[in-house]
């Protein structure tokens, strides 16, 4: 596990960064009878996400070191298939193969919440499951169609050069938006999220919010957009749409919640809105922009639910109500916290920023309208931010709890740092970042403005 | 190329400072705190003169740092851009800095977070020389939101305090709605420039200041020009920070905060960081007068109602707040008539008599063991000879008598003013000289009730009325919270109201709390005598601002009346300005030292305005309930409405209830009895059996 981020390591530094193609590419027959093989490889876009599945895992195995103490060799298993799992869809390269993985990821996150969850683990692991395996049916149907349509092929790569009329198109775009919708989530398939962050442990909720949330955006652009490119466009001013609901609306229920973990739920339903904005803008700035803040959302939604878990460990509650004054008694962990709540809240040289930022200004350009109701953000992200900071850390000691609260110990001192280093790092350089994805995103939209109609 | 060394280590030696205070403040003793905090800013400040004789020499830089992103098309550097405008600004950032670095070392010493202070203020230190020295608009807006941040957490600084952590959001999201207007405009800039440099910006502006763009397809008044709405979205930036009226709630509320930050910070450079913006931006709003118009009716509003609030105000640091509040509008009212040199020379004259004025306060507050009411003080002079001085000298330049720095600074507005054609400057003459007699009335006012008098401090409190005693209250309540729960009590703030005791007498401070007294009130008597000439009318500025003389001859018009910084100042006391301020001293001091009981009786006589201005002018209400208040009932809909009650309990649970349902019509006929099965089979045999029967 440790050496997991060890090897993904050359995955960076031998990337060649010139060229589209996919790289580190695998391919040995898995189904022959079938033409289903385990086909990998990695281009621009999908290699961060590599990397940064290692690194949260190991996030992940510190954050429960000490504080799980029931059934360690199976949470941790948990965690390592899960890692595995979710490398291989970023990798799949096979539409069944994809599948596949994308499928049984869940049963690992499943596991996860219903053993070592809350008091509702059980609902909340049912309605995850239910909701994500009700998107991922029609999903399943799409990659028949397109295995039919294409000569018996179930290459990713093969779908995207292969002409489609207009109405499949439309209906395979509609069946991986239902699945992809689900997974992000997109309103008004999120409310899953919400109560499996809750249920969940630390972990689980560290690895939902930074991984398994990406699988749904990864998907429109792996799926949707090369595969049904006339769909898209046709389709774009619905995503649109629904990522500005995503932004407002789910901003606005963020500012409400009394829950620390629902509230940061939320705010995650509303920064993956800028990743699916930032995507169906078709502009390289969006796109990049949708992707940076895909990555930074890792570190900080990450950040934030460990944050969350550091102050249940202690106080077992997550309500804002039973905290006040946290700073008093913990103030290292409270200089953590304001500098990933500046970040949720997309301060300058904090990675929340750059994405924001990139998406914001591709989408004046857009629709200065569009634009603009992104924007708000900027107001409602920070009041429901700091205004839980305010009520949670500052103030006078608001209960006996409170006072007796320890700071943090070094090993999660070295989490929080962690986390830091990645969220700092990326705001205030976030070239190395972006300059690995130039080449892979210029194809990708050099490729969905040419129809596929014939 | 060692220049370019120089021009790092400016806002690079705070941010070590800052880390070196900050990283380790827990383990550090205070000496290596401050000693690390006011290296870095005597450093900086140092190397700013040097850098400062370069540009007089005519050495400008304008150059990249390191490449922060690529994406598509664009390229987004860190860079520098070093000309008159930014030296200028890096003076003034520094030497006020340094001023209130060596200040905190007395104001905060009883503080436990002396050492987080220090990391704090030489952070923004840092923050505020990265946003004047950039070169582009990202940079710009990093440090813009960095200042925000640092004044966030200094207005916080007492963080068990309620009314703190209540007014550092308050400043951060009043903040955050002008940063979405400067979002917009930065995303213009970039959708129609196509890059964020401003150079390469500037250079392309003449070129697009016909360009329109269309907001609202299919109306005629939908499409605006593009020029209009830039500077118009930038400047809502320029509202939040430099507290235009509406977004000007936060800095009232901002003294919460150590009185060694609201100089610092809410006075002298960061308010003024929105001032600085649109001077920098001289060449797109030149371009458009209807965002110059815009400009000037916003300073203006600002410039004379803010001027109101501060007559009222009891609380000596709320009456120098309200005074910057009117100060910023001045600035404005001047970037509004395209006398951004005016503004700019405004913004450094204010910036050393305000700090001066708000650390005089602060000596004031010490001397007074913690009151801020300037009710209970009264004859302060005899006791306090230092600030009594240097508060008169900020004060006189502030109301600006002739020869004062001030003078100089806001004379050439209201000049500017006066011959400007723009939409709005009739409006604006009328406030910036109305606002003359307030301001002069409102700072006297103070002076007197401070240093003049009867002595009435060392009594008890209970004699006042209604809303300080109330914040009084609150607060003792708070601080028997406080004790009540917090094991920490050390945290108890020293701004805390405590006052003098019974038959106590107010006494003279430390020199670390008077030297930057004195080192800034020599500034605010000399500053503008000596740069009115060469910063207004010698061309100083150069290229860095840039006028459209054609179409707004202002400067011209001033140049060609002035003759010299000496007759300026003889020829104004026999003009109206002079006697307007000379009129709001002499009505003070008839009202507050010779006939006490005037004011009370305006009080009585005006209920309804005075309500009015007690209430000012009722913003921050409509802010809390309609605002905030509207927004969380909305947000508590959509949450309950939507998420809960339509989406989970009518779709998902729906779904959910029609599954089991028909499982439950299933369920019915598993009923795992035998003769349940057996009926039912003789009883389908006979159906069946019958059925064919009957057909047959």
């Amino acid at each position: 596990m440790r050496p997991g981020l060890l090897v993904t390591i050359p995955l960076y530094t031998g990337f060649d960064a010139t060229t589209p193609a996919m790289q580190f590419v695998e391919l040995s027959p898995w189904i022959p009878r079938f033409n289903i093989n385990y086909n990998l490889g990695v281009d621009g876009i999908s290699m961060l996400f590599l990397i940064l599945n290692s690194f949260i895992t190991i996030v992940v195995v510190l954050a429960g070191w000490q504080v799980i103490d029931n059934k360690i060799a199976q949470y941790n298993a948990g965690f390592l298939i899960m890692s595995g799992l979710l490398n291989g869809i970023f990798a799949s390269l096979d539409g069944m193969l994809f599948y596949v993985f994308f499928e049984a990821s869940l049963i690992p996150l499943y596991l996860i919440i219903g053993v070592w969850g809350g008091p509702r683990r059980v609902y909340a692991a049912f309605k995850f499951f239910l909701f994500t395996l009700m998107g991922s049916l029609l999903f399943l149907i799409s990659l028949i169609y397109l295995f039919v349509q294409s000569g018996g092929s179930f290459s990713i790569l093969d779908w995207h050069q292969m002409p489609i009329a207009m109405v499949p198109q439309m209906w395979i775009f509609l069946a991986f938006l239902v699945a992809f919708a689900v997974k992000v989530p997109m309103w008004p398939v999120h409310t899953w999220l919400p109560d499996a962050h809750v249920e969940a442990p630390t972990g689980g909720s560290i690895v939902l919010a930074a991984i398994a949330l990406k699988l749904g955006a990864y998907g429109f652009l792996r799926f949707s957009l090369p595969i049904a490119p006339d769909a898209s466009h046709e389709l774009s001013g619905l995503l649109v749409g629904l990522s500005l609901i995503a932004i407002v609306y789910i901003g606005l229920v963020a500012l409400v919640q009394e829950d620390m973990k629902k509230l940061v739920a939320y705010s995650s339903i509303a920064h993956m809105g800028f990743v699916t904005l930032g995507f169906f803008m078709f502009s390289a700035l969006g796109l990049e922009g949708a992707l940076v803040q895909m990555v930074s959302h890792g570190f900080i939604a990450g950040a934030m639910f460990y944050c969350i878990g550091v102050m249940y460990d202690r106080v077992h509650s997550r309500q804002i109500v039973d905290y006040g004054g946290v700073v008093n008694t913990m103030p290292k962990f409270a200089a953590f916290f304001m500098l990933f709540a500046m970040a949720n809240a997309g301060l300058p040289a904090t990675s929340g920023f750059v994405g924001e930022f990139m998406v914001i200004l591709a989408a004046v350009k857009y629709n200065f309208w569009v634009a603009f109701a992104a924007a708000t953000t900027m107001i409602v992200g920070a009041a429901y931010t700091l205004w839980m900071y305010k009520r949670v850390v500052f103030g006078a000691v608001g209960n006996h709890h409170v006072a007796d609260l320890k700071d943090i110990n070094s090993r999660e001192f070295l989490v929080l740092t962690l986390l830091a280093v990645g969220a700092l790092g990326m705001g205030l350089y976030p070239q190395p970042f972006t300059e690995v994805m130039h080449s892979s995103v210029n194809e990708l939209l050099r490729h969905i403005a040419v129809s596929k109609i014939l | 190329m060692d220049m370019q060394k120089l021009y790092l280590l400016v806002p690079l030696a705070p941010l070590l400072g800052a880390m070196i205070a900050g990283l380790f403040c827990r383990v550090i003793p205070r000496w290596v705190a401050h000693t690390a905090a006011i290296s870095g800013v005597a450093i900086a400040f140092i190397t700013s003169v040097v850098i400062f004789n370069d540009v007089a020499a005519g050495n400008t830089f304008n150059g990249p740092v390191y490449q922060w992103l690529t994406s598509g098309d664009y390229t987004f550097e860190v860079g520098f851009m070093i000309d008159q405008l930014t030296v200028t600004m890096m003076l003034v950032v520094t030497f006020v800095s340094l001023m209130v670095h060596i200040y905190t070392i007395g104001y905060m010493q009883d503080d436990p977070g002396y050492n987080r202070f220090f990391s704090y203020i030489a952070l923004f230190t840092f923050s505020m020389l990265m946003l004047v020295m950039s070169n582009n608009f990202m940079q710009l807006f990093f440090g813009w939101e960095a200042v925000g941040l640092v004044s966030y957490l200094l207005i916080g600084f007492w963080y068990t305090r309620p009314t703190a952590t209540l007014a550092n959001m308050k400043a951060f999201l009043v903040n955050r709605v002008g940063d979405f207007g400067f979002i917009l405009g930065i995303g213009l800039v970039l959708a129609h420039f196509g890059s964020l440099d401003y150079k390469t910006v500037f250079e392309q502006a003449p070129d697009l200041a016909q360009a329109t763009i269309t907001l609202f397809p299919g109306f005629d008044w939908g499409t605006v020009s593009l020029m209009s709405a830039t500077c118009i979205l930038l400047f809502i930036g320029a509202m939040g920070k430099s507290a235009q009226v509406p977004l000007h709630v936060w800095l009232p509320d901002s003294m919460e905060g150590p009185t060694p930050i609201s100089a610092l910070i809410h006075a002298a450079t960061m308010v003024t960081a929105g001032i600085f913006m649109v001077a920098r931006m001289s060449p797109l709003f030149e371009l458009s007068d209807t965002a110059l118009s815009f400009v000037i009716i916003i300073g203006s509003i600002t410039a004379l109602f803010m001027g109101f609030l501060g007559v009222i105000q009891n609380d000596i640091k709320r009456v120098v707040a309200y005074s910057t509040l009117s100060q910023l509008g001045y600035m404005t009212v001047a970037l509004g008539a395209s006398a951004y040199s005016v503004a700019i020379f405004h913004l450094m004259t204010h910036a050393f008599f305000k700090a001066l004025l708000f650390l005089a306060a602060g000596s004031v507050i010490i001397g007074m063991h913690h009151d801020q009411d300037i009710r209970n003080m009264g004859g302060l002079r005899k006791y306090m000879p230092i600030t009594w001085i240097t508060s008169l000298i900020g004060s006189l330049a502030l109301i600006g008598t002739p020869f004062f720095s001030g003078f100089y600074s806001k004379d050439s507005i209201i000049e500017a003013v006066a011959v400007s054609h723009i939409f709005g400057s009739g409006f604006a003459y009328f406030s910036v000289m109305a606002g003359v007699f307030v301001t002069a009335f409102y700072s006297f006012r103070m002076y007197f009730l401070v240093f003049h008098g009867e002595e009435r401090f060392g009594k008890a409190h209970e004699e006042h009325g209604h809303p300080v005693a109330a914040v009084h209250a609150k607060n003792d309540d708070h601080h028997a919270e406080v004790h009540d729960g917090d094991l920490d009590d050390e945290e108890v703030s020293p701004d805390h109201h405590h006052g003098l005791a019974p038959g106590q007498k107010p006494h003279e401070t430390p020199w670390v709390v008077w030297l930057p007294l004195v080192m800034l009130a020599i500034p605010s008597v000399v500053i503008g005598y000596i740069a009115i000439e060469p910063m207004l009318y010698g061309g100083f500025f150069k290229d860095a601002i840039s006028i459209n003389a054609e179409a707004h001859p202002v400067m011209e018009e001033l140049a060609h009346e002035f003759h010299g910084a000496f007759a300026m100042a003889t020829h104004a006391l026999s003009s109206p300005v002079f006697w307007l301020a000379f009129a709001g001293v002499a009505v003070s001091w008839f009202f507050y030292l010779k006939r006490p009981e005037i004011p009370t009786a305006i009080k009585a006589a005006c209920g309804p305005i005075y309500t009015v201005l007690e209430n000012k002018y009722y913003f921050d209400k409509f802010n809390e309930v309609v605002l905030a208040g509207g927004l969380r009932l909305l947000g508590r809909g959509l949450w309950k409405g939507g998420d809960v009650g339509v989406i989970d309990g009518l779709i998902v649970g729906g779904a959910v209830r029609l599954v089991g349902g028909i499982s439950m019509l299933a369920r019915f006929f598993q009923s795992g009895h035998i003769y349940h099965y057996a009926f039912t089979m003789i009883f389908g045999v006979c159906a069946l059996l019958s059925f064919w029967l009957l057909r047959a």
